[in-house]
């Protein structure tokens, strides 16, 4: 009996499509070849991004997280009022990140300790999101430092001004982001927390009788998604400077996407955080490169909608004929 | 007895290249009971699947009413008057009775449903077999005796010729048994064949016409119940003698230490009052009837479902166990009955698995140390003889004797002074099940000590030092392996208030 892995085959798909799709647009289009539509690729890639590889955790535990992308918008927006209120730019960072976390950790109450369904409890934190956005900031956009203001350095974490070569400056988001995969990888595979939650995602009464707090560790999987949702909220801000309240819906369902495009099954027990982050480059490339081809960015939707069901369809096909 | 109503002859079938069913074969007449006999996986559930066309078979020839027949699905077979009343029962548990009997075949009025002929029409077909359920009320407040009698009157109400009843009477009490029978002989006097499959000999006496026995995928023979003994058939369906003698005398020293104890344990209506002590390298039996409450108050014991009230002492302390947890942390393991919702998780590896309950002594400074865990579960495979290709290899590819091995090698692994096997030989088949009992009196001889739950006496009279019976989830009694016999355990068994 030859094991079979049943997550690489549907990575390899997504790799595949990933390539597929960028060389396509670099045959296509002269002016996608440059550095500078790489990095519009990376930047379109962060918020994204870290919403998927930390919603990635939960999908694994059989649940979802409908709430990342409000949570997004909320914690900056939150983190915006109290720059706005004279708080140091680094304060408003990590309030941002920790708001994203306490998020998550009402979620995973809501999910493993009152035992809602996930799909409930979650809609719920959106839906309080989006309206708490709105009630802090009294409807009004708020606005981080731009860059020639002297706060303006926290652009740098995301993106430098200028670079031998790259007119748009150094990508330093991508470390970032290829850290918190790298990171995130092992915490998945290597790490305690990690095994559990891919265990009691396969089956969690079994994982529970052999007496592993499945409920501390369910938990753990919100939060780390909210946390993630946070530091999109960062990388959001960072990008874009003015955040408007009430925006930010249907972020969480690109991050779905980008979690179930690469591998990880929705039913929960396996994924890979590595196969999420193709997943969402797949989904940044369209975006960046159909204007390149003269195509508005919104068929980026329609094309990710149709990779999203081949991919799973790949999938369901392949795990029906493993147990015929 | 009538003529020939089906005659199956010759039927093969494999799953995966393992031969289920080999040159299998089954005749029933019309107004007869027939039995169909065997052990577990004997091939008995796979041989009916294939004549109500669940399965197809790979080779073979099914007769139904002299013609040769073929159904490639339970439609077809259902359409031509064969009915399978499931063990399982397969209810819509929101919807009344009446739209369960006929769901698929509405009474229609037009384009809509006809609920008032339907419960008319129910009525009647109760009133046919003198049973008293309201067709209007909702089927999930019925007990699975009433459920079953629903199961079965769907059975008739589509014109049935043959019936096949897997093991009806196993969720059932006395009284709903001896009104289950009751039809039975009705339908049997109105021409219906009828095939019963059941593990219990009494019934099989009680009930059946003739006996057909299978072994191991294979036909054994046929003979008229009234004149064979239970022993007939249990010769043939065992073939070669594979149970032992049951055990002669206790291998716990009088003065052995007791090592469990529990105290008036209260958990829910399944646990009542009950109090035992575990000996330091005993197995000590819990026997009983489906249903005694035995699982419940192995759950209660490890924390796994709430308790009400009592005290559970380890080694002469008292300790708390509110959580699988807490058993664990106090050297309790325990095996579920069944393996595939609570024991093991199929979809990962034999590693994961056997690591699972002491996962963080593999971890040092956060990060999990793969090879140990795979030198470790490697270990535990050569010493139960887990047959596996690799330790990488997933829980599912497993035979159920195999998972079993991996389970034990979950608790043994996280240092469980305490087992309890619940049905330990569930599904698993003949060769597997001695290797079982062979490593579990090796644990005891290693000083470890086991508590056994099982349904089969044969299992509790062979492998036990002491018997714990339960009914109704209350301690019925309790018997020294030299003092017990299959007749005084089933007396306590069956001892209700």
């Amino acid at each position: 009996m030859k094991k079979v892995n049943p997550l690489s085959l549907q990575k390899l798909v997504a790799i595949a499509a990933l390539v597929v799709i960028y060389l396509f647009f670099f045959a296509m289009s002269p002016a996608f070849r440059s550095g500078n539509t790489l990095v519009s690729i990376f930047d379109a890639s962060y918020y994204i991004g870290f919403m998927a590889i930390g919603v990635t955790f939960v999908i694994i535990t059989g649940g979802i997280d409908l709430s990342i992308g409000t949570v997004l918008i909320c914690t900056a927006l939150i983190g915006g009022t109290l720059y706005d209120k004279g708080l140091p730019l680094w304060l408003c960072l990590i309030a941002i990140v920790a708001c994203g976390a306490l998020f998550g950790l009402a979620n995973g109450f809501m999910v493993a300790v009152m035992k809602l369904p996930a799909f409930i409890a979650t809609l719920g934190t959106m839906m309080v999101t989006r309206g708490l956005g709105s009630i802090i900031t009294k409807t009004q956009s708020v606005t981080f430092p731009l860059r020639t203001s002297p706060d303006g350095w926290y652009k740098n974490i995301f993106r430098t001004q200028g670079f031998p070569g790259l007119e748009s400056g150094f990508p330093t988001g991508i470390i970032l982001l290829i850290v918190a995969v790298i990171l995130m990888s092992i915490v998945l595979t290597k790490t305690r927390p990690g095994r559990y939650i891919l265990a009691l995602g396969s089956n969690k009464e079994a994982t529970r009788l052999s007496g592993v707090n499945v409920v501390k560790w369910e938990m753990l999987a919100y939060v780390i998604s909210g946390t993630f949702a946070g530091i999109a909220g960062v990388a959001y801000a960072a990008n874009l400077s003015t955040i408007m309240p009430g925006t930010g819906n249907g972020f969480e369902l690109e991050a779905i996407a980008g979690v179930v495009i690469g591998g990880t099954s929705l039913a929960g027990g396996m994924g890979s955080v590595t196969g999420t982050i193709v997943g969402v480059f797949i989904m940044s490339v369209l975006k960046t490169g159909l204007p390149f081809i003269d195509l508005q960015p919104h068929y980026q939707m329609f094309i990710t909608g149709i990779v999203l069901i081949v991919a799973v369809y790949i999938d369901v096909r392949n795990r029906n004929r493993r147990r015929a | 007895m009538g003529e020939v109503i089906i005659r199956m002859e010759g039927i093969d079938k494999a799953f995966a290249g393992v031969p289920a069913l080999k040159k299998a074969k089954l005749e029933l007449k019309t107004g007869e009971v027939h039995a169909l006999m065997g052990e577990n996986g004997a091939g008995k559930s796979t041989l009916m699947k294939i004549l109500t066309g669940i399965y197809s078979k790979d080779a073979g020839q099914i007769f139904y009413e002299g013609k040769e027949v073929e159904y490639k699905n339970p439609r077809e077979a259902q359409e031509a008057g064969i009915i399978i009343v499931h063990q399982e029962l397969n209810m819509m548990t929101h919807l009344t009775v009446a739209q369960n009997l006929f769901i698929g075949r509405e009474s229609m009025n037009g384009k809509l449903i006809n609920d008032r002929k339907m419960n008319k029409d129910a009525a009647e077909i109760f009133k046919r077999l003198n049973i008293d359920i309201d067709p209007a009320a909702v089927i999930g407040t019925l007990t699975v005796g009433r459920q079953q009698m629903v199961e079965i009157a769907k059975a008739i109400s589509s014109k049935a010729k043959v019936i096949v009843f897997d093991e009806p009477t196993a969720a059932l009490t006395e009284t709903e048994i001896n009104e289950l029978f009751k039809i039975i002989r009705d339908l049997r006097d109105q021409g219906i064949g009828i095939i019963y499959i059941s593990h219990r000999m009494d019934e099989i006496k009680q009930i059946t016409d003739r006996v057909t026995v299978m072994r191991d995928g294979e036909y054994v023979g046929t003979l008229i119940t009234e004149e064979c003994t239970k022993s007939d058939i249990i010769n043939m369906m065992v073939g070669r003698v594979i149970y032992e003698e049951p055990k002669q005398f206790s291998n716990v020293p009088e003065d052995a230490p007791v090592v469990l104890s529990v105290r008036n344990l209260n958990a829910g209506r399944m646990v009542q009052n009950v109090s035992f002590d575990l000996k330091k390298g005993e197995i000590l039996g819990f026997a009983g009837l489906m249903g005694a409450g035995r699982t419940e108050t192995a759950r209660a014991i490890f924390g796994a479902d709430k308790k009400d009230s009592g005290q559970i002492f380890i080694n002469g302390k008292e300790v708390t166990v509110n959580s699988p947890m807490d058993a664990v942390k106090h050297g309790i393991g325990y095996l579920s009955e069944d393996r595939k919702r609570y024991g093991i998780i199929v979809e990962k590896s034999v590693a994961d698995n056997s690591v699972m309950a002491c996962l963080e002594r593999y971890t040092k400074k956060g990060l999990i140390n793969d090879k140990s865990v795979h030198k470790d579960a490697e270990e535990f495979v050569e010493k139960l003889k887990t047959k596996t290709p690799s330790v990488e290899q997933f829980v599912m590819n497993l035979s159920g004797g195999n998972q079993q091995k991996v389970v034990i090698a979950k608790w043994l692994l996280c240092n469980s002074e305490i087992l309890i096997f619940d049905e330990p030989t569930r599904g698993i088949d003949v060769g597997a099940k001695s290797e079982i009992y062979t490593l579990m009196n090796e644990l005891v001889k290693q000083g470890k000590s086991i508590i056994m739950i099982s349904s089969e006496l044969q299992e509790v009279l062979r492998m036990s030092d002491r018997i714990v019976v339960m009914c109704e989830g209350r301690k019925t009694g309790e018997l020294s392996i030299e003092e017990a016999s299959q007749e005084k355990i089933m007396h306590l068994a069956t001892l209700r208030e």
